[in-house]
């Protein structure tokens, strides 16, 4: 009983974690809902997750590896905080499907271009965005991609998502954008 | 102590300039518009109708037909220790479409060493003025002249300068000039009068780069030291930024992002012949040419990070100058082409750093606060612009080398891109001005600061080109 419990748990967990969510579980909630995007990892059975379909037991069927992986589907978007190039942990499962995406496929490749907010100087902004786009890159090498298949590119500020001058602005612009190539 | 600040406005009757015949001038390079249409399909080109007719604005339209102003902040009690000196309207000046006597007296004003006194009056270079009343008006020098069409078309452009203490004729000249060129002959006339009267060479008849912004389009154009006068030498719907003047005023290189990524490119300046001299993996970035024009320092990425590395001018030769995991970036030569000053945020924060050429150990070169970045060193090597970030204020300052005496010199808070007038006088920088981005000059002790160009559209990283057009 304890053991089908903890399994039930933690797969509700890893199935949470993959999706992408960063909300925690509690044992006495409805599965949570993930990205309203449909994904293609659920098997039939599961789909999106909707509250209280699967009660207090839900799974989540996460299919890993295989080509069927549409990386139009993940997300193409890290953020980051102000002076920061550190991946925040709510990224690292986007990172590690983009980078399971070009492990699986050697062909494939990827642009990530690294952006900063307006604040500064265009040419250490453009420094920064690089260290942004790097940090990308490397974390998605230590999971599978190969250096030849990723470049890390720099807007600097001069492509901002949002073109506001207050916070909520810049927490739009500071960021690693994924491109196919 | 209180500053008192006037507003003084140079009101210029004005006309368009002529364009210039073709062959004559700069030349557009337009960005690869393949690329466009595969990059970014979102902001489709604009039709060649509208690109025409946004040219026609930038280069002539949007200044009001009748009269513009040049804004001037001057800080109370310099005009004591300045030259009084009256420009009086060139004779038949209105008939050639350039107003000769306004650009003179804007430029000599812009300098900060010389104050404008009432100039009224019907003259020419051929009339003896009355001293007594020019004495009367304050002046201490006249200038007066005449600017008459040729049957040939061309304009013959006289002028005449007087020593009104002396009463002292102090020579003149007689140019010959296309109409295209009525600017520029006016731009001489006030480097002589300037030389003369100072023993300094003038800047007014060099020209300066900067980069323009209207919604998704971005130009590279090439002005009059005045910011007129300007020509498009690079139009595209990607960013532009980091204009560098080669010593010889022949070609410009900045930074591209046409191709999706930031690379260098080296433009000569009259034909719009261009080649990308710096296109390798990653981010290419802060070109800087040599004094003797042959080799550039450029900030890659292809090794990873930013670093500086040098090459020749046409991008061969590659060889990393700085050595470390952190941000190296923005480097400048120094005058004698052996060592570069540059940025660097190897302390934690970016502060800027000076190296031999070669290599080697970097020595750090601003202490006073925790950001400042984009050097600019003055022609005789003696003095640092660059700027400081205290919070959220980013302003220019300047750095006397030999003494380490750090001055802020704007009042704004939102400047960039310093860049030294090749005679060491003046300072061009931009910055952001009731919403807009615009540009300024101002004198190295930031007293006479000067606005450049009303025309409401955002102008940013000015880079002021050498002697000898």
């Amino acid at each position: 009983m304890m053991t089908t419990l903890r399994i039930t748990v933690s797969a509700a967990v890893l199935g949470a974690v993959l999706a992408g969510c960063g909300s925690s579980v509690k044992l006495d909630e409805a599965a949570p809902v993930v990205d309203a995007r449909p994904n293609p990892n659920t098997g039939a059975g599961a789909g999106g997750a909707r509250p209280g379909a699967a009660g207090q037991s839900g799974v989540t069927t996460v299919d890993v590896g295989g080509a069927n992986l549409a990386a139009s589907n993940l997300g193409r978007v890290v953020y980051f905080d102000f002076d920061s190039y550190v991946l925040r942990d709510e990224y690292k499962p986007l990172i590690e499907s983009h980078a399971r995406a070009l492990s699986a496929a050697k062909t494939k490749k990827l642009v990530i271009e690294g952006h900063t907010d307006e604040r500064g100087g265009r040419e250490y902004n453009l420094a920064l965005g690089q260290r942004r786009a790097e940090a990308v890159a490397k974390s998605m090498m230590l999971l599978g991609a190969t250096d030849g298949q990723i470049e890390a590119v720099s807007y600097g500020k001069e492509r901002p998502a949002s073109d506001g001058h207050d916070e909520s602005a810049w927490a739009k612009n500071r960021r690693a954008e994924l491109k196919d190539r | 102590m209180t500053r008192q600040l006037t507003i003084i406005d140079a009101a210029l009757a004005y006309n368009p300039p002529a364009r210039p015949r073709p062959g004559h001038g700069t030349v557009i390079a337009e960005a690869n518009p393949q690329h466009f249409m595969v990059r970014s399909p979102e902001t489709p080109a604009l039709s060649s109708r509208r690109r025409l007719l946004l040219a026609g604005s930038l280069v002539a339209g949007i200044w009001p037909a009748a009269v513009r102003a040049q804004f001037r902040v001057e800080i109370s009690g310099v005009g004591g220790t300045q030259l009084p000196i009256g420009i009086t309207r060139f004779r038949d000046e209105d008939k050639s479409g350039q107003s000769i006597a306004g650009i003179v007296r804007a430029d000599l004003e812009r300098s900060g060493v010389f104050r404008i006194v009432d100039s009224a009056g019907e003259f020419d270079e051929t009339s003896r003025p009355a001293f007594p009343e020019w004495r009367g008006r304050g002046a201490d020098a006249l200038v007066s002249g005449s600017a008459v069409r040729l049957a040939d078309g061309r304009f013959d452009v006289r002028y005449k300068l007087w020593d009104v203490v002396k009463g002292q004729d102090l020579g003149g000249q007689a140019l010959a000039v296309v109409g295209a060129d009525l600017r520029l002959a006016a731009h001489r006339i006030a480097d002589a009068v300037y030389e003369k009267l100072t023993g300094d060479k003038g800047v007014f008849s060099t020209r300066i780069a900067y980069v323009t912004r209207v919604a998704n389009r971005y130009t590279l154009r090439i002005t009059d030291a005045d910011g007129e006068g300007g020509q498009v030498a690079l139009n595209s719907t990607q960013p532009i930024i980091s204009p560098a003047w080669s010593p010889d005023g022949k070609s410009v290189a900045y930074v591209s992002f046409e191709s999706g990524k930031a690379v260098v490119w080296a433009q000569d300046v009259a034909t719009g012949e261009r080649k990308a001299i710096a296109n390798f993996r990653g981010s290419n970035s802060a070109p800087a040419w040599s004094p003797d024009g042959r080799t550039l320092a450029v900030t890659l990425s292809r090794e990873g990070g930013s670093q500086i590395y040098l090459m020749d001018a046409g991008g061969n030769n590659v060889r990393r100058v700085t050595q470390s995991s952190a941000i190296d970036t923005e480097p400048v030569f120094t005058p004698d082409g052996k060592q570069l000053y540059f940025v660097s945020d190897r302390g934690g924060s970016p502060q800027i750093y000076r190296v031999a050429a070669s290599g080697g150990n970097p020595e750090r070169v601003t202490f006073a606060g925790s950001y400042n970045i984009s050097p600019a060193l003055s022609p005789d090597g003696r003095m640092l612009a660059y700027v400081n970030r205290n919070g959220n204020e980013f302003k220019i300052t300047t750095m006397d080398l030999s003494g380490g005496n750090v001055r802020t010199v704007s009042d704004t808070v939102d400047d960039e891109s310093p860049s030294f007038a090749p005679n060491g006088k003046l300072i061009i920088y931009a910055t952001r001005s009731q919403g807009r981005d615009v540009l300024m000059t101002t004198t190295l002790d930031g007293r006479i600061r000067t606005r450049l160009l009303s025309s409401g559209i955002d102008v940013r990283e000015p880079i002021w080109g050498p002697f000898g057009r």
